[in-house]
């Protein structure tokens, strides 16, 4: 095959690639215009603002409880984060490390809890925040995800390249276990628990169901509840819809933006995602 | 050394395993137990009536509509969303150039919350003058659709950004299963004369099994979850027109945490638990005597 066909074959992919991204993009962008927009702006097909103002911004920060809203989903995000790395990290070594009797069942026992639908625990969560008022309560919305399977299943397979010679030697200097985990094991799976936080942290901004029914006092909602709960009340007003949307999508792009080669490595890895 | 070592392992197990026990197991059972009595929220009662409820939920109309709609959504939704995404793959893989641009663009919608994608795609869906998608077929002098207020079109405009969300996550996945597929198998069929279509049906395809199968897995799983979307895209969250877009978990939501009927909705719940799970075995099953 000559050069300029080979050429020619390989510019058509890519333009199709490229038409396909833009179907893709099509709708944030969208988004991200028509929050720019107001009046007759609004309803114009024009993808660039002709007046552009902040004014949507500033009326949804001022008239909603977004950044009440904004600032809880950091707060529930970034403690389950925290909390999920801990204790996932730390089962996954026992698991990958330690030789000791019930090792398999333990793994077993932590592994089947992946095949249980959320939607089956929901109501049992209901029941069980009800009677201990964990209702509208921080804690009634982030206990279910403290821990996760998903995240113990990854980081055994990832400390199980930690050489052995390095935990023994931590012993021979005298660490006790959890010290050698901490100072010694951790540092060595650094990607890991990167990925980890990554998926945690993203997987609980958007997290829906659970916080929707724990929640029924506005002042908890974490900022996908808020958004569902404003845009029903607004919708005759779209720009303020888009402009919620937009408030909900940004972080999320700005992380995807700075850690995109290590989310999609860290997806296509573990072919999952919470 | 042993007792040692055992000690220190159930000292960083026993919290987790108490968790566990608590947050997974006793509420899975504890949904198996609810779907056996006659619990609403309001009574306070809770006696034990059997498999009244599951009796119950085959005799709900509710119950079939949702579950065809949610089996339709899996029926067309999956098969679509894996032939794009692997068409996408194939194609990223041979244009050589623009790689990660692409998979970070067809990748952004699955990491975006499914409730801001959600009112998007119900206001570009809106009839003119606000909707795009009317907005665009009028100025191209065709007529306007009723989309989400329509009900046989409904549950298919529910679909599409359902697929549209999810095919970056499918396309990610093809794209690392084709990478491992080691050169020298298509550098040996090209020497034996094969074209590249012998190539993608003889060596890619059947390569690809173990991918697609996984995929094959979560995918009937993402797609027999659907909630959020419905929710967000229907007038008041009711899955409507007249039911036309409800898939069973959002009849789960509205026994039980609108008309507070707990037994009823574990019981339905019971139900997709079971699904999932033959669904998953089957899938396991296809693969293993495939081997």
């Amino acid at each position: 095959m000559t050069d300029s066909i080979k050429g020619l074959r390989q510019a058509v992919l890519i333009g199709i690639l490229l038409l396909f991204s833009v179907v893709m993009l099509f709708p944030f962008v969208w988004m991200v215009s028509t929050s720019f927009k107001s009046g007759v702006d609004v309803f114009g097909l024009s993808l660039i603002p002709q007046h552009p103002t902040f004014k949507n911004y500033i009326r949804l920060f001022e008239m909603s409880a977004f950044p009440r809203w904004f600032f809880n989903s950091l707060f529930v995000g970034f403690t389950i984060t925290v909390s999920v790395l801990f204790f996932d990290s730390l089962v996954g070594y026992t698991l990958a490390k330690f030789r000791f009797p019930g090792r398999e069942v333990v793994f077993i026992f932590i592994l089947a809890t992946m095949m249980i639908p959320t939607e089956m625990l929901v109501i049992p969560w209901y029941v069980m925040s009800n009677g201990l008022h964990w209702t509208n309560t921080y804690w009634g919305v982030m206990f279910p995800g403290v821990i996760s399977g998903f995240g113990t299943f990854l980081m055994r397979q990832f400390f199980y390249s930690v050489p052995d010679d390095l935990i023994e030697s931590g012993r021979i200097d005298g660490l006790n276990e959890f010290l050698i985990w901490s100072k010694i094991a951790m540092p060595l799976v650094r990607p890991a628990l990167a990925a980890l936080a990554i998926f945690a942290f993203v997987g609980n901004w958007n997290a829906f169901l659970w916080p929707l029914i724990v929640s029924s006092d506005a002042e908890l909602f974490t900022l996908p509840v808020g958004l569902a709960y404003f845009s029903g009340e607004f919708q005759s007003e779209w720009e303020m819809v888009m402009t919620g949307a937009s408030v909900a999508t940004i972080p999320v792009f700005i992380v995807f933006l700075i850690f995109q080669n290590q989310i999609i490595k860290g997806i296509a890895l573990t072919g999952m995602k919470e | 050394m042993d007792r040692y070592k055992t000690r220190w392992a159930y000292t960083f197990l026993a919290f987790p395993i108490l968790f566990y026990i608590v947050v997974r197991y006793y509420p899975t059972f504890n949904a198996f137990y609810i779907s056996m009595t006659d619990w609403n929220i309001v009574s306070k009662e809770k006696h034990f009536i059997g498999l009244a409820n599951f009796k119950l939920l085959f005799s709900d109309e509710v119950f079939y509509q949702t579950m065809g709609n949610t089996i339709r959504y899996t029926v067309y939704g999956l098969p679509i969303g894996l032939l794009l995404s692997f068409t996408l793959a194939y194609l990223i893989d041979r244009a050589g150039a623009l790689e990660s641009f692409f998979k970070a663009a067809y990748f952004v919608p699955y990491i975006t919350s499914l409730v801001a994608l959600s009112w998007v795609w119900r206001w570009l869906y809106q009839q003119a003058p606000i909707g795009v998608f009317n907005n665009i077929l009028i100025s191209l002098g065709l007529p306007q659709q009723g989309f989400l207020y329509d009900k046989d079109q409904a549950l298919y405009a529910v679909l599409a950004p359902t697929i549209w969300a999810y095919v970056g996550f499918q396309m990610v996945i093809f794209l690392a299963g084709l990478k491992a597929i080691p050169e020298r198998y298509y550098e040996a069929a090209s020497i034996d004369g094969a074209s590249r279509r012998q190539q993608l049906f003889r060596i890619t395809l059947p390569l690809l099994r173990p991918t697609v199968v996984f995929l094959l897995i979560v995918g009937s799983i993402y797609y027999l979850r659907i909630f959020t979307q419905v929710y967000n895209m229907s007038y008041q969250g009711g899955g409507g027109p007249l039911n036309a877009t409800k898939p069973i978990v959002l009849h789960i939501y509205n026994s039980a945490f609108r008309h507070f009927e707990m037994g009823y909705a574990s019981a339905l719940t019971v139900i997709l638990f079971a699904i999932i799970m033959v669904i998953t075995l089957i899938e396991l099953r296809v693969t293993k005597s495939h081997d």
